[in-house]
Formats: C-alpha cells, sequence, structure tokens
C-alpha cells in the first residue's frame, strides 16, 4: 500500500453519507482474538511475534474476501507514517507504539482493517460512514467467521473469546458511534447526556485528547462490557439510545436557530471567515472552528461547501498529515503556519494558492 | 497509589481537567505527563484510555490476593503479580491458572461471568494441546537463553509433531 497516495485522499467512511450523517460521523465495531497455541504478546519474544504476524498475515490474504486489502508493515515504517495510520484511525495509537513484528491489513476504502500483534494478536475493525452499526457488524461477523474456519481462536466455553486484558474478555467486541454534538456541548446539555449514559455502563469519550477531553465537539460512545451479553444485545444497546442523543442534538440546533439565528449565524460565518483567512492556526483552534462550521452547513448557514470537504479537514490538518503533504518533518509552529495554508487553499480563501 | 493511565509506572502528577463543564482526572507518571503536556496539539484517539489499571488498584489492598501474587501460570510463566502490575494477561490458560483471582475481577469489570455469544464453528476441543504449544515455547526460550541447545533442539521437534498433528486434524 502507498502511503503517499493516501494524503490526497480519505477513508470512504468520512464521506459524510449513511443514515443521520449529520450528526453521526461514523459507527465502528472491532473484535479482539488471539491465537490458541501461541502466548499473548506481553509474553511473546521476537520469534514468537514473528509466527503470529506471519500466521495471521498468510490466512488473511488467502481469505478471498470481497474486499481487496494491503499489507502495511507497520514495524517498519518510520514514526511520521505510524502517526499517520492513525489520525486516519486504521492503527491505534498503541499499536503505532509498540515494538516488534506487526503490521495491519487494510481494505481500499479504508472500511477494514485487520491490526496483527497489536494488544491481542489480532484486532480486526469495521468502520462506516454514518449511523450503520448492522452493516458494520454483518461485514466483521463474515471476516471473523472466514479466519475462524482456519486458525483456532484461544476460547473457552464459560468466558468466550480469551484476550490479554480482562476487560474485553467474552466477546471481544467494542461498539462505538462517533457523535457530532455541538449545539448540546454549546448549552452545556451535554453533561446530561453524560449522566444518563453513565448509568446503563455505556462509555463516553471525546473524539481526540485522553479521556474526556473532546475536541472539535466529537464525542464517541461505545459498550463498556464484553462478556455475559451476546453481540447482538451489545450493540442493541448502542442502537437504542444513540437515536434519543440525534433527537436531542436536533432539538437543541432548531431552538438555537429559532431563538438566536443572528449570534449563532454570527458565530459559524466568522469560523469560516478565519479558517478561510489565517496565517497561522493551532490543530485545537482548527477543530473548534471546524466543528461550528459543520454544523453551519447542517443548518444551512454556509450553503458553499461540502460536508465530506469539512470532514477530511479534520483529518488532514493533523500533524502527521500535514507534514507528509509537505513531505517534510515540521516543528509545532511550522506546523501551524502550514496548517493555515492548507486550509486556506481547501477553503478558498483569501491568498489561496489554488484561487480562481 | 494510583497508576499512570498511559502506563502502569506509579502516577506522580494529578491533572484535574474542565472542558465544557466536565471534570476530568488524569493521573499521570512524570515521563507520560512530560509529553502529555507537551502534546497539546498532538491529538489521539481516545479507545485506548486503560480502565483496567483502576480496576487493579481496587484489589491491592485484599490481603488474600497479596498472598496469591506469587501463584505462576505453568504453561508461560507469568505469575498473578506480573499481571496486576501490568494489567495484561500472559497467555490464555492464565483464565484457568488464575481462575480464583480473576473471578471477582471479571464480576467487578462485566457483572458477570458468563460467556453468552459468539461460539467458533469448529468446536475448540483442541484447547488442550494448544496450551500444550504454548508451554513447549515458553520452555523453548528458556532453554535458547540457556544456550542449551541440545534440549532446544528437542523442543523444536515436540513443537513440530503438535502442529503437524493439529494441521492434519484442521484440513
Ligand atoms: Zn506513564
Ligand atoms: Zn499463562
Amino acid at each position: 500500500m502507498d502511503l503517499e497516495s493516501l494524503t490526497h485522499t480519505s477513508g470512504e467512511w468520512l464521506r459524510g453519507s449513511g443514515p443521520d450523517s449529520d450528526i453521526v460521523i461514523s459507527s465502528r465495531i472491532r473484535l479482539a482474538r488471539n491465537l490458541a497455541q501461541y502466548p499473548f504478546l506481553s509474553r511473546a519474544d521476537d520469534s514468537v511475534r514473528g509466527e503470529t504476524s506471519d500466521l495471521l498475515r498468510g490466512t488473511i490474504e488467502d481469505l478471498g474476501l470481497p474486499r481487496r486489502l494491503s499489507y502495511v508493515n507497520v514495524g517498519g515504517l518510520v514514526d511520521l507514517d505510524r502517526q499517520f495510520l492513525v489520525e486516519r484511525q486504521l492503527i491505534s495509537r498503541e499499536h503505532a507504539e509498540s515494538r516488534g513484528s506487526r503490521g495491519v491489513c487494510v481494505s481500499d476504502e479504508e472500511n477494514v482493517s485487520l491490526m496483527i500483534n497489536e494488544e491481542d494478536h489480532l484486532r480486526i475493525q469495521v468502520l462506516r460512514s454514518g449511523f450503520s452499526l448492522d452493516e458494520c457488524w454483518d461485514e466483521i461477523n463474515r471476516i471473523d467467521d472466514a479466519l475462524e474456519s482456519r486458525v483456532t481462536y484461544a476460547f473457552s466455553e464459560n468466558l468466550g473469546y480469551l484476550t490479554a486484558c480482562p476487560t474485553n474478555v467474552g466477546t471481544g467486541i467494542r461498539v462505538s458511534v462517533m457523535l457530532h454534538l455541538p449545539a448540546l456541548v454549546l448549552t452545556k446539555e451535554i453533561q446530561k447526556v453524560f449522566q444518563a449514559l453513565q448509568k446503563i455502563s455505556l462509555a463516553v469519550r471525546g473524539l481526540y485528547g485522553e479521556g474526556s477531553q473532546a475536541m472539535g465537539d466529537f464525542y464517541q460512545i461505545s459498550n463498556q462490557i464484553t462478556l455475559g451479553k451476546s453481540e447482538e444485545q451489545l450493540i442493541e444497546s448502542i442502537r437504542d439510545v444513540v437515536p434519543n442523543i440525534i433527537a436531542y442534538e436536533r432539538r437543541v440546533r432548531n431552538a438555537l436557530v429559532k431563538e438566536n439565528r443572528q449570534s449563532l449565524h454570527d458565530q459559524v460565518s466568522r469560523a469560516y471567515g478565519i479558517l478561510q483567512n489565517a496565517q497561522t492556526i493551532s490543530s485545537e483552534e482548527t477543530m473548534q472552528l471546524l466543528s461550528s462550521v459543520r454544523m453551519g452547513i447542517n443548518l444551512e448557514l454556509i450553503d458553499d461547501l461540502k460536508m465530506s470537504t469539512v470532514n477530511e479537514l479534520f483529518i488532514h490538518t493533523q500533524p502527521a498529515h500535514l507534514q507528509k503533504l509537505r513531505k517534510e518533518d515540521l516543528e509545532s509552529a511550522e506546523r501551524n503556519v502550514a496548517r493555515a495554508r492548507y486550509l486556506r487553499q481547501r477553503l478558498g480563501g483569501n491568498g489561496s494558492e489554488m484561487q480562481n | 497509589m494510583k497508576k499512570c493511565h498511559r502506563c502502569s509506572k506509579p502516577a506522580t502528577l494529578h491533572i484535574t481537567e474542565i472542558r465544557e463543564g466536565v471534570v476530568q482526572e488524569l493521573h499521570l507518571c512524570e515521563s507520560c505527563a512530560q509529553d502529555y503536556l507537551e502534546n497539546t496539539d498532538s491529538p489521539e484517539p481516545s479507545e485506548d484510555f486503560d480502565p483496567i489499571h483502576e480496576k487493579l488498584s481496587e484489589y491491592e489492598v485484599d490481603e488474600e490476593l497479596a498472598e496469591l501474587d506469587q501463584n505462576e501460570c505453568p504453561n508461560c510463566g507469568i505469575t498473578f503479580r506480573e499481571f496486576r502490575s501490568q494489567g495484561r494477561l500472559g497467555c490464555p490458560h492464565d483464565y484457568v491458572a488464575f481462575e480464583h483471582e480473576l473471578m471477582p475481577l471479571l464480576e467487578n469489570i462485566h457483572g458477570e461471568v458468563q460467556h453468552c455469544g459468539k461460539f467458533p464453528k469448529r468446536a475448540p476441543d483442541a484447547s488442550q494441546r494448544q496450551y500444550q504449544l504454548i508451554k513447549l515455547r515458553n520452555e523453548l526460550r528458556g532453554a535458547v537463553e540457556q544456550e542449551n541447545y541440545e534440549e532446544a533442539a528437542r523442543l523444536r521437534d515436540e513443537i513440530q509433531t503438535i502442529e503437524n498433528e493439529l494441521n492434519a486434524e484442521q484440513t
């Protein structure tokens, strides 16, 4: 897989299509699996890591899945390229930062990725644009079935799929939905959402940053428990609660437009203006302003910008993407200048190099 | 003592962040805290935020568990103490070897201790021999470290024999 060619594209899941995609950015399911005949990775030396990664890569490439997969040798990449894959959500930060033989099989559309030698021997992930958990499950379940007919997973009748960390044992499933909730954040109603979700043991986290530090008003909702409930039940627990949050966000947006149209329009337009004209801009400020612009498009306060472009900018303005685009290592201050220049180009603002 | 949210070292820095009215506590060791403070513009996915250390720290006062700390998995050689400090098990057999210690932890995390979900279509009856392989590989590593090449060669043969048997059954 040619990483350079990816810098100008983005994954299908960022397309901004699919059900409720004004608020639901993406749906994701991942499964944690281990091979029965090897120790988990904390007790695996280089030769065992080499064997599990060769075995899994070979098996995956032989499956004949309907999607074309390319293998990336993550262990052989430079730091910048690993960070690049993390920003694209194709590998986890932990996978990027661990050591030894490891890799990832990625589908052309970037909807499917299979991380080899992450915390578990195998982490399968399927991503979709919009609110599409059933499609995610259908696809990941098929991939898992195909693999399972060729390898022996570590499994026990009592505890299900056995994982390196006891928090994943059982189904090994993590179901998550990424939501864009600017109106709930603006009105501080988001706290009520947090409290309600905690009661039913679902986790809420920001898109980026440790813990719940959310940038750009993105929140990820996912299941916390993995044992004692079926995959379908766990998916349902998310599927049941998300429509309520969507309706809540829409209600608050409409109320904001009704009561405060002028100041909302002003905030959105200023955000757009800064992004089109800034000469230096941090990643945090970019996320915050893009969030306003994204809401502005949904509320039809901005009409000359596509949702898919804004979704893409959230990813393409991150540090590794900028540096790959510029083809050089940049310090933080240099990145802020490069980020502003890139935004001017993409958004057709003043001083744009691509302006007609 | 709280453990670092990013690695398992003891946390020395306790950060309380208030963002959008939400209070969040962050416990970090010295090196992770430095990294955190320096890299405020490098966003990261938070999927990997690690809840296991918090769950484990609740068990540190349990005296009975402290006695069990020296228990060792016969297959991969990890002790329960090592698991408690790193939060990751050493092999699938640990769920059997440390059953007594792990059950209360699983109950605490999941509220249940019985799997109810997907089953591999091929019955996992081969697992005894799979675990045997883990044990042999662990012994092999020890033999290589001690430069006991005769023993290493014998272990490799034994591993090969079991693998061949398993492969023959799979096809
Ligand atoms: Zn640390
Ligand atoms: Zn073990």
